[in-house]
């Protein structure tokens, strides 16, 4: 049951519309005046020129209300995903399988409208097997030993990817493994995780307070009721973090006492990963802000019997647990979510958790480290980040377990290297 | 390690552990749409505004019900703790209920459908979300690795596999979703058609905004925490209610080591309010909440308080020396909260010495 129109509100009714005209409210009063701003909202006619016309007034509660909605004159468009920046990004691939035929037939709808760095494992011995139609620079062992000259820093095995890293001039880069296909959605349409990674690169992370419909910005979402507005500027995200549909990255040990577990799970969702909580970041499917992050992320943990499938490795979960410390620490925001990838049936688990068990051991003294690591206001960049954190690692865990000790150095070395020939390309 | 794959584990039902509060001021035909799910179940009705109305419970159901008056008598002079004309009153139902979980839901919500088509069970998720651990420690970027067809991915330390217990279940809407009044006017039409298919634990030391429509808890484990504050009548502020509950349950689970889980399930939220009247409700809120955010941030709880009303009380007494000269109102809240404590614990007597199973942190 509602009260007939007033008087006054039937004027403000009128006057929405017709707000052009005007070139003055300031003799309206207060509460008249914000109603009218309201109203002015709702009908969806708050234009620039309307917006000045309410701040030209000087009326402290207009005023308030225009901050706390945080409205402001320039609107920065949200991209959408069919106008990506392809001159900014690379795609990076290190290629542990000869024969990359059906792996970039797979993914030629959307690769081939960007450059790749093919970085070829300096181990592999067989010539690589490419097919023709896509804007593609390769990279073999003598370019990474002419490239990088002397160094203790291997890029042998998927480390061969920060190789492509190092000399890649974009912004951004998105790195796949090469045993990864497209996936299809829960609507059985193709993803292109190349757009989907784009656009979580492009569009702010919310790292401070949590979401409850995870990302806000994408279509269709928001804040929810109790989200702070100081805090709905976001921040820029500097790391997206895919994931796997079929083969997950599970580790060796749950795979082999679950052979059968594939995950069937589309999620549709991607959401910021708040700031202090660490996270396995898997390699197998990321993309990053080479601008804002550098160096962060390098070739550092190298396990004894490090080997050729992702069970036998820990690389780029070191990497990971450094590259989230630098973003919490520089206010960069971390996604994680789509886009998924379908990762073929690869290796066998049980073969390789008999390799595995050192790096799943070597969590459990990585995890408390990072989680207690703070680095000092000084470290400003990312190289100066990854320096600081070297040096608190060889004083932490270098003692305990040379593989950290040599990690450390690894970390020192790849900022110089970085400077010799990183920096150069940006 | 998560469950076998090899069979799905039946959930139980928890008929005689469970009930199910529901704040009303309308009617609750909502109910019957709800039946073949919440039938089994003791419902704790609380009844808002004119206690002289009377409110349609469809047949068959087992329930008690709770208008103001009820709640004067109980409570005595300590009703002035609880809320009146706002659906924050619904916390009386926690304080009252005898059992261990609690489950709560607004009369507007509805039965929603998965992506297949198939109606889903709200409450059934919510306590398989209870009865299986969080993970606060660590990420876990495959979402909840208790479910079915999923686990803790490669990286997760084992030690950290255990997990917390969980001590809430926070679900979420289908159509109307649970926006702020600036945001409704904006986006009159938006409505949430995303069915995200995860469950997930809300880091430890991350805020959220908890929302009372879709809840679960389990209230041996955090019942005193979820005093949903003074909104309402004679209040100048409305629709916090919840998220104040959220801010103080959050900061006494993290403290404690218990896990709270956001995602599935979805219900189906059918009513969007006024949002003039809502931003008349909020108004204060959205400025407040920019000081309440920092304070809850950096709430610090001692070691020794090892149980929920311990923490809670610790909680009032920050509140009155931080958040008094925001504005009076916290004082009262302040008070309010003290109030509730003792109103739990002389309702509740044996739960008065408890105190948690894990370390204080």
């Amino acid at each position: 049951m509602r009260n007939p129109p007033s008087l006054l509100s039937l004027a403000i009714d009128s006057a929405v519309p017709n707000l052009p005209n005007f070139d003055d409210l300031s003799p309206l009063p207060d509460h008249v005046l914000v109603d009218l701003f309201l109203r002015t909202l709702r009908a969806g006619k708050l234009t620039e020129k309307i917006l000045n016309l309410f701040v030209a007034t000087g009326k402290e509660e207009v005023l308030t209300l225009i901050r706390s909605l945080n409205i402001r004159r320039v609107i920065t468009p949200v991209l959408p995903t069919t106008t990506i920046k392809d001159n900014e990004v690379d795609i990076v691939i290190g290629a542990l399988r000869s024969d990359l035929t059906s792996f970039l037939n797979g993914w030629r709808s959307v690769f081939s409208q960007f450059h790749l760095i093919i970085v070829k494992d300096p181990d592999l011995k067989e010539e690589l097997k490419i097919p023709d139609g896509f804007n593609l620079t390769v990279y073999t062992k003598t370019d990474i030993d002419q490239i990088v000259g002397s160094t203790a820093l291997s890029f042998s095995g998927y480390s061969c990817r920060y190789f492509g890293f190092l000399v890649s001039k974009r912004k951004y880069i998105i790195s796949i493994d090469d045993d990864c296909f497209p996936a299809k959605d829960n609507k059985g349409i193709f993803v292109d995780a190349m757009a989907q990674h784009i656009e979580n690169l492009t569009t702010p992370a919310t790292p401070f307070f949590f979401n409850t419909l995870y990302d806000p910005y994408r279509e269709g979402a928001d804040f929810v009721r109790g989200y702070p507005f100081s805090l709905r500027n976001g921040v820029d995200c500097a790391l997206s973090c895919g994931l796997w549909l079929n083969l997950a990255d599970l580790d060796a040990p749950t795979q082999a006492l679950k052979p059968g577990l594939r995950n069937n799970h589309y999620v549709d969702a991607v959401l910021t990963v708040p700031r202090t909580t660490l996270m396995p970041v898997s390699g197998i499917n990321i993309a990053f802000d080479r601008e804002a992050l550098g160096p962060a992320l390098f070739p550092a943990l190298k396990l004894a019997g490090e080997g050729k499938v992702r069970w036998e490795t820990m690389e780029d979960i070191w990497c990971g647990m450094c590259v989230k410390v630098v973003c919490d620490h520089l206010g960069l925001g971390v996604k994680s979510g789509i886009p998924y990838v379908w990762r073929k049936d690869r290796g066998n688990a049980v073969e390789s958790l008999k390799k595995e068990w050192e790096g799943v051991k070597l969590m459990e003294e990585i995890v408390p480290f990072f989680q207690s690591l703070s680095l000092s206001r000084t470290a400003a960049t990312a190289e100066e980040c990854v320096v600081e954190m070297a040096t608190t690692v060889k004083q932490h865990l270098g003692t305990a377990h040379p593989v950290f000790g040599r990690a450390a150095d690894s970390m020192v070395e790849w900022v110089r290297v970085w400077k010799a020939v990183g920096s150069k390309s940006s | 390690m998560a469950n076998p794959s090899s069979s799905v584990p039946a959930t139980p039902v928890l008929k005689d552990e469970l009930d199910i509060v529901i704040p009303t001021i309308r009617n609750l035909d909502f109910l019957e749409q709800w039946r073949p799910f919440f039938q089994p179940y003791h419902l704790i009705i609380i009844q808002d505004g004119d206690p002289t109305k009377t409110i349609n419970v469809p047949e068959g159901f087992d329930y008690e019900l709770y208008n103001r008056n009820d709640i004067n008598r109980i409570l005595g002079p300590k009703a002035s703790c609880i809320s009146f004309k706002d659906s924050a009153c619904r916390c009386f139902g926690y304080m009252v209920s005898k059992k261990k979980y609690i489950y709560t839901i607004d009369d507007d919500c509805f039965v929603a459908k998965d992506p297949s088509g198939k109606e889903i069970n709200a409450l059934q998720q919510h306590i398989k979300n209870l009865l299986s651990p969080s993970s606060p420690y660590f990420f876990n970027t495959l979402y909840d690795p208790y479910r079915e067809g999923t686990d803790f991915v490669r990286g997760y330390p084992f030690s950290l596999r255990g997990g917390a217990p969980t001590a809430v279940s926070h679900g979420l809407w289908l159509n109307i979703p649970d926006y702020d009044a600036p945001t409704q006017l904006v986006k009159p039409l938006e409505r949430n058609t995303r069915y995200v298919d995860a469950v997930l634990t809300i880091p430890k030391g991350t805020l959220f905004p908890m929302c009372g429509m879709n809840l679960a808890f389990n209230r041996e484990l955090i019942g005193p925490a979820m005093y949903f504050g003074l909104m309402g009548d004679g209040q100048p502020i409305g629709r916090y209610d919840d998220m104040w509950a959220g801010w103080c349950t959050k900061v006494i689970c993290d403290h404690l080591g218990l896990g709270v889980k956001t995602g599935l399930p979805y219900i189906w939220h059918s009513k969007a309010s006024n949002p003039f009247v809502n931003l008349r409700k909020e108004y204060k809120g959205i400025f407040w909440q920019e000081e309440l955010i920092p304070f809850f941030q950096s709430v610090s709880l001692p070691k020794d308080c090892t149980s929920v009303q311990q923490c809670y009380i610790e909680i009032s007494k920050q509140v009155k020396a931080k958040l008094g000269k925001v504005d009076d109102y916290f004082n009262k809240l302040a008070d309010a909260m003290v109030t509730w404590i003792e109103a739990w614990d002389e309702l509740n007597p044996s739960s008065s010495a408890t105190v948690h199973n894990g370390a204080a942190k």
